[in-house]
């Protein structure tokens, strides 16, 4: 029924989905690692191709539909779009990077933490090419089941409060955007989950009102916006390193994403309507987590607050609904995604070589370690937007689309730029400079593998920041599709 | 009508058997083909070749929906016996009797599930209760045991006894006792009528546990042995949501909307009452008792919606809320300890049972790609469907997201924490059947159709 293999999208679920189940069988730590990061480089490839066959001419090989449940009218549809493609090429890409980078931490009972981790690999896939309400829905759930138990099983000391707090949050939004799609369902042309027969039958005013918050909320609790954002710091602190890149890197784009593909299309008029509101909590949020980074001492949770400030970001410039804030979104999605994978990794090599996070207990690790200081003097810097690095274009166009929406929202928004630059240069200061301590004496410099990772990222970095054309092509399409919705509502 | 001369029949066999062998291990194996020639005699009905021909005078009426009803139930009731039936054995010594009391229950299910007037829902509804104040006393030894029999009675008789006078109401207004007869909802409702209909709504909550006639629920399900708590708080629930669904759609339906706020009410409290209570529970089967509570709230859903989406989905919650909640009992009752610490670190000494269980839990939850998913979504859809009182459904999903944390206390007693190993003896029969029972789950997580179209023949 759902078995063929001959279009990209299907392949991109099956392939992390049946790896991840053979990896649970396999016995020893090395063979979970190799076939793991075997499957996720054949995912990069498969994603590439589809890169490589779009337009018009290959379009049924980037699409998919089966009938799912003829009593409801669901069909396992699935489609690779612009959009989709880059947040596919993100998760494809996240994951070897992920594998290599953290090659050398040992977990117990490897197989199944690499199983796990492919199928979530799998849910997030699900996510970003889902075309049905109910398919959406049930990867979005599937996504966040392994890394539950990624997070719960392999986590530190606080884990099992910190990652259930993460689960009952995301569980609760989730459902509430269920019974907003159920709402949608009896109400779309022909009793239908497709996105497109969503897309037809646009709702009224007055019922757009609740709808919205129903998905706002499930949608805000994932990426996280102020005030829902209360699970994250904890959550990214007790994951072992490897679930937090997956979380921070890839599973909060299933947030921002879900509001271009599903919310505002479905409801333009209460866009319209709370866009204010959005808007304001976000640069509210922007401005308290910067605050908070800034006082800091753990190097996860300076990295996690950092985080919501970018997310921050990107939710306002949606909401801004104008042309330059949505291709600022769009790229700094992925950017996004590249940077503070690029940061974690970091952090875990740090945490690995010194075993400790605590700011105040580094410094001087320059003296010790230069190529890893310059790798990570790079990577902060495309953190704070530098030019020239990848995040520049994204929140130029993202202020840019604030700016047009409403200038005193780019002002204060803007502010957080300044705090950015505070705590991630002292960060630097105190971990990387200064004499140093006879702890940090201590620290080797990064082996080979580690080299060519974080090299792989700082290539990136600057690729896309010196030519960001080609993600603004592929993006194009769907930015256009959207904010014409919005503007003819 | 296969279904129900054929339990019955069994039922004496059974008795007799207990006569015959004296080993205690052999009703055991003579129950289990029992409950194979059910489901065999069941479905050849199901497929037009009924093997007794009996004239019921419009008194019972078999069919698609009601035989497909009946092969969950049996197949559970398999399930049943072969995961837990081995423990029967040790709860006393006349173990051929408790299969015979669970064949005549069976039996009562059957007509349940198939009734037309309102004297063989009374009958069919008293024949699956009795057998149960027996079982739940059946550890004669036990305080708690015959303190559930005797509460367990006392209030099971009471509401009979409204039942009784519910049905007399609406005889009395109507003049018969055919449900669709009754003509009901046609002009204005006289008060004998509404009456009438508010006795057997509360005497039909009181059978299947819902919120504010749940009070004997935990007390009667802690005490029983824990074999037949996992009987009566699956099977036995399902089915009398069946004759609840059945005797409000064909009697009352007409009517629907004069009743539906009372329906929403109950479903609410139910909701409310039954998830917020199992928080609290610091044991284990006493938190699968208020999870049935607030499961039946669920369920109660369908009865409050009562459209053909309500009916699919009654029977879909019925086949997952049995299966899983029978797995998770027939693991408990290997467990000494039957607290939330009894489960520590359980994966790591029984990593197959721990996986199961972590399914059922899961499907419990209702997360996707488990039966459970499916079974709450098809709820909410139908509660949707009905167009209002839009409040109810909010209610139903946070009520879902309680949930999580009590089901969940379990994977984390059983993934994340530390603890001795419980020295569980389990068969490979008893495996195999558990494995079969996740994959039964998690098949209809994926494509629940496979078990709906059957409704349709």
């Amino acid at each position: 029924m759902f078995a063929a293999f001959d279009n990209f999208p299907a392949l991109l679920i099956w392939l992390p989905l049946v790896t991840g189940i053979i990896c649970f069988f396999l016995k020893t730590e090395a063979a979970a690692k190799k076939w793991s990061l075997l499957s996720s480089v054949l995912t990069l490839g498969v994603v590439g191709a589809s890169l490589y066959f779009s337009g018009e001419k290959y379009s049924l090989l980037n699409q998919v539909s089966y009938i799912w449940l003829k009593g409801i009218n669901s069909s396992f549809a699935l489609i690779l779009d612009g959009m989709s493609k880059m947040l596919c090429l993100l998760t494809a890409l996240a994951f070897p990077v992920i594998f290599t980078a953290t090659w050398k931490h040992q977990y117990k009972r490897a197989n199944v933490f690499y199983g796990l981790m492919l199928l979530s690999q799998c849910g997030l896939l699900g996510v970003f090419m889902a075309a049905d309400a109910l398919v959406f829905y049930f990867f979005w759930e599937l996504a966040l089941i392994p890394v539950y138990f990624l997070a719960s099983q392999w986590g530190g000391e606080r884990r099992i409060q910190a990652t259930f707090k993460f689960f009952i949050y995301t569980f609760i939004g989730s459902l509430l955007m269920l019974v907003g799609i159920l709402y949608l369902y009896l109400n779309a042309s022909g009793e239908s989950f497709s996105l497109a027969s969503f897309y037809n039958s646009r709702a009224n005013p007055a019922d757009q009102k609740w709808l919205f918050w129903l998905f706002f909320i499930a949608f805000a609790i994932k990426m996280p916006i102020f005030p829902f954002h209360t699970w994250q710091p904890d959550a990214y602190e007790q994951s072992p390193t490897a679930v937090t890149m997956v979380l921070s890197g890839v599973m909060v784009k299933m947030g921002v994403y879900a509001v271009i593909r599903w919310l505002l299309p479905l409801f333009p008029e209460a866009v319209h309507k709370f866009d204010n509101i959005v808007i304001g909590l976000s640069v509210v949020g922007m401005i308290y987590a910067s605050c908070i980074a800034m006082v800091q001492d753990d190097l996860k949770r300076l990295v996690a607050y950092s985080s919501i400030a970018h997310i921050g970001l990107m939710c306002a410039a949606i909401f801004a609904n104008n042309q330059s804030g949505m291709q600022g979104v769009m790229i700094q999605m992925f950017n996004h995604g590249i940077n503070i994978i690029g940061l974690w990794i970091i952090v875990e090599l740090i945490e690995r070589k010194l075993g400790t996070r605590k700011i105040s207990e580094l410094g001087g690790i320059a003296n010790f370690a230069p190529a890893l200081s310059i790798l990570l003097v790079i990577v902060a810097l495309a953190n704070l937007a530098l030019p020239l690095t990848n995040a520049f274009i994204g929140e130029f166009l993202m202020f840019n689309g604030l700016y047009q929406f409403n200038v005193w929202y780019a002002v204060v928004a803007g502010l957080s730029i300044i705090l950015a630059a505070v705590y991630t240069l002292n960060m630097v200061k105190n971990v990387f400079y200064g004499s140093g301590n006879s702890l940090t004496a201590g620290i080797r410099d990064i082996s080979l593998n580690e080299k060519i990772i974080l090299s792989v990222i700082v290539v990136l970095i600057f690729a896309a920041g010196v030519f960001p054309k080609p993600f603004l092509d592929l993006t194009q399409d769907t930015t256009n599709m959207i904010l014409n919705r919005i503007i003819d509502k | 009508m296969g279904a129900i001369i054929l339990s019955a029949v069994w039922g004496v066999v059974m008795m007799y058997s207990g006569i015959l062998f004296k080993n205690k291990a052999t009703p055991k194996y003579i129950a289990t083909a029992g409950v194979m020639l059910l489901l065999v005699t069941n479905w050849l009905e199901y497929a037009g070749l009924p093997i007794f021909n009996v004239d019921t005078k419009g008194m019972l009426e078999f069919n698609s929906f009601g035989l497909v009803f009946n092969t969950v139930i049996f197949i559970c009731t398999l399930f049943y016996f072969l995961l837990s039936g081995p423990d029967m054995e040790d709860v006393g010594d006349h173990v051929a009797e408790y299969f015979a009391l669970i064949f005549f229950v069976l039996c009562g299910i059957a007509i349940v599930s198939s009734f037309k007037t309102l004297l063989m829902l009374f009958l069919g509804i008293e024949i699956l209760s009795i057998p149960l104040y027996i079982l739940a006393g059946s550890d004669k030894r036990n305080l708690k045991s015959n303190e559930a029999s005797l509460k367990y009675f006392l209030m099971g008789a009471f509401s009979t006894g409204l039942m009784l006078m519910g049905i007399a109401f609406l005889y009395g207004a109507t003049g018969t006792f055919y449900t669709e007869a009754m003509n009901l909802g046609f002009g204005k409702l006289n008060s004998m009528m509404s009456i009438g209909i508010v006795l057997l709504m509360i005497s039909m909550a009181f059978k299947v546990s819902a919120a504010p006639f749940h009070f004997w629920t935990p007390d009667v399900y802690d005490g029983s042995p824990t074999v037949f708590t996992s009987f009566m708080a699956t099977i036995v629930k399902a089915a009398a949501f069946i004759g609840f669904i059945r005797l409000f759609e064909n009697a009352f339906g007409k009517m629907h909307e004069q009743w539906q706020l009372l329906m929403a009410v109950i479903a609410a409290a139910t909701l409310v009452i039954g998830n917020l209570t199992a928080v609290f529970q610091q044991s284990v089967k006493r938190m699968l008792a208020y999870s049935s509570i607030a499961q039946a709230g669920f369920m109660v859903l369908s009865i409050f919606a009562l459209n053909s989406v309500a009916k699919e989905g009654l029977v879909l919650y019925a086949a997952a809320y049995s299966i899983a909640t029978i797995g998770i009992f027939a693991v408990l009752i290997k467990m000494k300890d039957y607290s939330f610490e009894g489960f520590n670190g359980l994966a790591k000494h029984q990593p197959l049972l721990a996986l199961l269980n972590t399914i059922f839990l899961l499907s419990l939850a209702g997360i996707p790609l488990t039966a459970g998913f499916f079974a709450k979504y098809y709820m909410l859809l139908a509660a949707i469907k009905n167009g209002h009182m839009f409040w109810l459904v909010i209610v139903a999903v946070l009520c879902a997201a309680v949930s999580v944390y009590y089901y969940f206390r379990v994977i984390q007693a059983m993934y994340f924490k530390e603890g001795n190993d419980p020295g569980l003896k389990v068969s490979e029969t008893f495996k195999t059947m558990l494995v079969l029972a996740a994959v039964i789950i998690i098949l209809l997580g994926i494509h629940p159709d496979w078990l709906l179209t059957w409704l349709y023949n």
